[in-house]
């Protein structure tokens, strides 16, 4: 494993656990955000840009607005 | 009862760390150990399907009928969100929330947006070339569509993102990739059997039905979020009307 390998698993890590810790559910869908680019880090680190790009839009851009309209939609 | 609770705790997480471990034990070392699959599709992607891109190969023609049926889910997927959140009264609904009050998002939604779709068609495009392909460029182009809406072009958005058209667009998408499958029967091989000409190695019109069946991926994909964040999207509008 190279020094940027295990920068991006600590990375993947650390936002992962921020998700789970976080208890306002508008931080917890920006962090998901957050944890999303830095999965798509740490499949480029490991030589998987094809699983990076769709992580990219999916992770980091489509699931967590998804998020933030159904958290605006029920806050009315 | 919070006893009881952190003890059905405690005993699935041991049961969970220890079936993880005995997992983790016959890995081979990181980076290292090759399997057998990986081998064939060595062997399969260039040399017999004239594909630089095996991650495309393995998606399209190795295990093309999985593909087939990760759309169908997606499908699923988009076709159960409409049901459930579209509005029985379209053309009479409500205007758009417009939020955006920075210039230069407005500036720099709409400036990228083209940007975004072209990278998304030739991500598609060069899917059995480079990393891509049908999904990935799918989602990309979804995204561009989607960047019109966070400029604060929600009027723009609704004309380029008409349900009506990109409900024919995703059934297009799908019906194309069963139909690509129904050549190769045609052919008297199997189904999904990549019969198309296979091309020069390194050309965009070569390793058969690997592209043909990348755009109709990616046609669909692109339909099925475009539709996903529309509906979505909606539900954000005024309540008033």
């Amino acid at each position: 494993m190279t020094a940027i390998q295990v920068v991006a698993v600590v990375l993947v890590g650390l936002a992962g656990t921020a998700v789970v810790l976080t208890r306002d559910i508008v931080r917890q869908a920006l962090l998901t955000s957050l944890f999303g680019f830095a999965l798509t880090a740490l499949f480029l680190v490991l030589q998987a840009p094809d699983v990076a790009l769709s992580e990219i839009v999916v992770g980091t851009i489509g699931f967590p607005l998804v998020l933030a309209v159904a958290i605006a939609r029920s806050r009315g | 009862m919070r006893a009881l609770r952190l003890g059905l705790f405690l005993a699935g997480a041991a049961g969970l760390a220890g079936l993880l471990a005995w997992a983790f034990v016959d890995l081979p070392a990181f980076g290292e150990g090759r399997s057998v699959y990986a081998s064939v599709v060595d062997r399969v992607a260039l040399p017999e399907r004239k594909a630089p891109n095996a991650v495309t190969t393995v998606v399209f023609d190795v295990r093309g009928l999985d593909t087939l049926l990760e759309e169908a889910i997606l499908f699923a997927a988009a076709a159960g969100v409409a049901m459930l959140l579209r509005d029985a009264h379209e053309g009479e609904t409500a205007a758009r929330r417009d939020a955006v009050r920075s210039d230069a998002v407005r500036a720099l939604g709409m400036l990228l947006a083209p940007f975004a779709l072209v990278l998304g068609l030739y991500t598609i495009a060069h899917g059995h070339l480079t990393p891509g392909g049908g999904f990935q460029g799918g989602v990309v182009v979804a995204a561009a569509v989607v960047l019109v809406y966070v400029a604060g072009r929600g009027d723009a958005f609704d004309r380029i993102a008409p349900t009506s058209a990109w409900d024919a667009v995703e059934g297009a998408g799908v019906g194309a990739f069963v139909v690509v499958g129904l050549c190769g029967l045609t052919a008297g091989g199997q189904y999904l059997e990549n019969v198309f000409p296979l091309g020069v190695r390194g050309a965009l019109a070569a390793a058969g039905t690997i592209p043909v069946l990348s755009w109709s991926a990616g046609i669909a994909v692109a339909a099925a979020f475009v539709l996903l964040f529309r509906e979505f999207l909606d539900q954000l509008r005024d309540e008033e009307s």
